[in-house]
């Protein structure tokens, strides 16, 4: 009798459609919070900018398909654009600060992020903007219709991530990439031209940070303040998963998106964010370097 | 016709480099030829890794000059420098740890001016040289002994195709059957035409495979001969690396 | 030469007094409520400095503490009627207590960037939680409340003008900047700076880092409590917008355009930004953040030392 009441406690279906809208958003930030870890882990850069990142890659995911009318067109162009522009941030500002204190390029990104995130205020003005999703269209997950998109969105996030897998693992600029990770000064004494490949990694997660925001687009309203609550998000992410290791962000993604998916059946969304502070929490007592992270020697 | 000495290839004009507060190097001069094997001998903490390192442009010199080739180097990064044709072999090896053999190689193989023929080329060679590093070429670094990581060091920096290799302490911690290996790579190197500046505690070593030694204390260079001369000069080489 | 060198010190510190104490009566009211608040932020901004400049650890958590002051006011504002100073001070301080040592208890052991973004994180989560906590701290809204008067129960009460707030405030901060002047120079802060020279060497040498690391949080706190309760004071509002990260990273630009390591440059940093936003949003109105940003940018990488920077060693002996 009382299984049969516990069990009619549990909201089942909606438990799946969380579990389902937890993996969406969880690529999402996955997808965010790889670029992030990406520079730290290869940088030791702390790109408190990248929400804004984000957040401009949006836009100019707005304007290419307000002009062209083509979604995807308008992912690759933000892409590419928002890569630009780290390069152009890391060439002015960050490069100046190599070998500088690390406490350095902390503020630095944070002066930029509120330099772009004011910009976009500015230019963008405080109404939100839509994205069209690029295809409408549901099947049925239970009594609910489920949106294609937000599935074709994780399947992409994943395929980014698999994608600079690959790249950092083949390839000449993978091999310089990782070299550049483990021995920064000899990999500059064999040749490897470290200020470009820092810049170059910059770009990539720059890059990968404006992607995220056009496919995130169409689920959320477009505006200055988007980038926000993203890196926040991003940064929990980041600690819990383990700095610099891009497997483990993406787990951590996932599981802290499921918890505040699962969590948001019964409080609000904002109070669900709760828990994910709570993982940290948790975390850090625990396991410092990361919960999905093998125990350090 | 006047008898011009030909220029060298490597010359370090009053170099003087400070560590914060401590002052490393207190006008270090010298030079190595073209195709020359030249020895820096010295006792620990004179400053002869901190000479190869300012050369190579890890370390920058509050004052003086390093020049390649009669071209002022000294404010180019280093990865100009490698470049420009000098292969630098530090004292721990610092081969990287977590790519393979064959990827420690590319690093300094890949280069936009080589020809993929030319590129095979080169790793054929090495291969054929070190025949170890061939059986290995897919393993991570780390996983290599001591000896092995050595010679993937040296086999690295000849990925490069330098005008000279910067050795520093080569020998340290092998085998005396790796050290007489890490004799012939130097000979071998001195018969492709590759300068070398050898910085060494192994001194009967660097006075057979060198021709012309410097010997540093305190920061500067405090006695220059050639190899053949030092050889039978026990006084100096007591004074100066007192065994 | 350092007795003169102190006699120097003391003049110049006695001449800016004296300026601080004359202006209200010289500036009109919206000036004079301007420099107020530039004294606030600027004991804010210097209590900062005592973990970023002389214990080397960059905190953005200090909104936390600052909102926690301004909520623990506001609490004794409400509940004690009429309002009472002195009670505003007490749960001020012990709510912003009480946070530094969660957030002391959990970053100490995390080295400079960990400990910065969890400190930014805890900052997020107060911020969360009073946003939901709508019954207890007015969510969004906030809070407002009425000022007490200067107050010393059975004696006297006097209710504060905009001219005597500031003599108070002005005390207030004065008092705490020789408080922590006198910290920085005792043995416990030269282990401090110790600390932020080389953390390895000083555990090395047998000094318990993490329990220096938790007291220097706890004292950072507690002036950034105290910074929050004038505040309250002065504005008779709390929301949580205090308590915002970015209020966090705002203080840290002070302390960075003042030179940190001096405890006066952040609070002259306070001020020129303060001023800067000013100017700027004459002409930018909401946009002032971007040129603003841009010239902190441009500090950082090319003027780290901040304002004052060149004074640190003079300043701290």
């Amino acid at each position: 009798m009382a299984i049969d009441q516990l069990l009619q406690a549990i909201p089942l279906d909606q438990l799946l459609i969380q579990t389902v809208n937890g993996i969406v958003a969880g690529m999402i930030l996955a997808l965010v919070a790889s670029g992030l870890t990406l520079i730290f882990g290869i940088m030791d850069v702390v790109n408190f900018a990248h929400g804004e990142l984000f957040m401009l890659g949006a836009y100019v995911g707005v304007i290419v398909l307000t002009a062209t009318g083509n979604f995807w067109l308008a992912l690759v162009i933000a892409t590419l654009v928002i890569a630009l522009l780290g390069a152009g941030i890391h060439v002015v500002a960050l490069r100046p600060l190599l070998g500088r204190d690390p406490l350095t390029t902390i503020l630095a990104t944070f002066g930029i992020s509120l330099v772009l995130q004011n910009y976009a205020l500015w230019q963008f003005g405080p109404v939100a903007r839509k994205i069209q999703e690029p295809f409408s269209g549901y099947f049925t997950l239970f009594y609910l219709d489920y949106p294609w998109y937000r599935l074709v969105i994780a399947l992409l996030s994943a395929a980014i991530i698999g994608a600079l897998w690959l790249f950092l693992k083949f390839g000449t600029y993978g091999i310089w990439i990782r070299a550049t990770t483990q021995d920064r000064v000899m990999a500059q004494a064999m040749g490897i031209p470290v200020p470009q490949v820092l810049t170059a990694v910059f770009a990539i997660g720059a890059g990968m940070a404006a992607a995220s925001g056009v496919l995130f687009g169409p689920l959320v309203g477009v505006n200055h303040a988007m980038g926000v609550d993203w890196v926040l998000k991003a940064f929990i992410v980041v600690v819990v998963g383990g700095m610099g290791n891009l497997g483990g962000s993406i787990a951590a993604s996932i599981f802290i998106s499921l918890l505040e998916s699962y969590a948001s059946i019964w409080v609000s969304p904002a109070q669900a964010v709760i828990f994910s502070f709570v993982v940290l929490i948790l975390t850090l007592l625990f396991r410092p370097t990361g919960l999905f992270v093998p125990t350090p020697k | 016709m006047s008898d011009t000495p030909p220029q060298p290839l490597i010359t370090v004009d009053d170099i003087h480099t400070y560590y914060g507060k401590s002052h490393i190097l207190n006008g270090v001069s010298l030079e190595v030829g073209r195709g020359e094997v030249v020895g820096l001998l010295g006792r620990n903490g004179v400053g002869k890794s901190t000479t190869l390192k300012t050369i190579m442009g890890l370390v920058r010199p509050s004052r003086g000059r390093t020049l390649l080739e009669g071209c002022t180097i000294t404010d180019f990064p280093a990865h100009r420098i490698a470049r420009l044709g000098i292969g630098y072999v530090p004292e721990d090896r610092r081969i990287f740890r977590l790519l393979t053999v064959m990827e420690n190689l590319r690093t300094g193989l890949d280069r936009r001016a080589v020809t993929e023929a030319r590129k095979k080329e080169l790793l054929d060679k090495i291969y054929a040289f070190f025949p170890m590093l061939a059986e290995r070429r897919n393993q991570a670094g780390g996983t290599l002994s001591g000896g092995e990581q050595q010679m993937l060091a040296i086999a690295r920096a000849m990925m490069l195709e330098p005008k000279i290799i910067l050795l520093d302490e080569p020998t340290e911690g092998l085998m005396p059957r790796m050290v007489s290996q890490i004799r012939q790579i130097i000979d071998a190197l001195h018969r492709e035409g590759v300068a070398i500046l050898l910085v060494e505690q192994n001194v009967p070593l660097t006075l057979d495979a060198s021709r012309r030694v410097y010997i540093m204390e305190k920061g500067a260079v405090r006695h220059h001969a050639l190899a053949s001369q030092l050889r039978v000069n026990d006084a100096v080489i007591h004074q100066y690396l007192g065994v | 030469m350092t007795a003169r060198h102190l006699v120097g010190y003391w003049m110049v510190f006695s001449a800016v007094l004296a300026l601080l104490i004359a202006a209200p009566l010289a500036l009109p009211e919206f000036w004079r409520q301007f420099l107020t608040e530039i004294l606030i932020w600027g004991l804010l901004a210097m209590s900062s400095d005592l973990l970023i400049g002389y214990t080397g650890m960059v905190s953005f958590g200090h909104s936390a503490f600052f909102g926690l002051g301004i909520y623990g006011a506001a609490a004794a504002l409400l509940w004690t009627s009429p309002p009472n100073l002195w009670m505003a001070f007490l749960f001020g301080l012990v709510a912003a207590a009480a946070v530094a040592a969660f957030v002391a208890y959990f970053s100490t052991r995390l080295r400079d960037i960990y400990f910065a973004i969890t400190t930014l994180i805890f900052s997020q989560i107060f911020y969360v939680i009073i946003f939901t906590w709508t019954e207890v701290t007015g969510g969004e809204n906030g809070l407002t409340f009425r000022r007490p008067a200067l107050a010393v129960p059975g004696l006297f009460s006097v209710p504060f003008t905009s001219e005597t707030l500031h003599w108070f405030v002005l005390a207030v901060v004065t008092l705490s900047y020789l408080v922590l002047r006198r910290i920085t120079q005792s043995p416990f802060g030269m282990v401090l700076q110790s600390i932020r020279e080389n953390e390895a060497r000083t555990r090395a040498i047998g000094y318990p880092v993490e329990r220096y690391k938790i007291v220097a949080v706890m004292l950072s706190g507690l002036f950034a409590g105290l910074a929050g309760v004038l505040y309250a004071i002065q504005n008779r509002f709390a929301a949580p917008d205090f308590v915002f990260f970015l209020v966090s990273g705002e203080v840290v630009i002070f302390n960075v355009m003042g030179g940190i390591g001096t405890l006066v440059g952040p609070i002259v940093g306070a001020a020129f930004f303060l001023l800067l936003r000013e100017g700027f949003s004459r002409f930018f109105t909401e946009y002032y953040l971007i040129p603003v940003g841009l010239i902190f940018i441009a500090m950082v990488i090319f003027m780290p030392q901040g304002l004052l920077g060149f004074m640190r060693r003079s300043l701290n002996r």
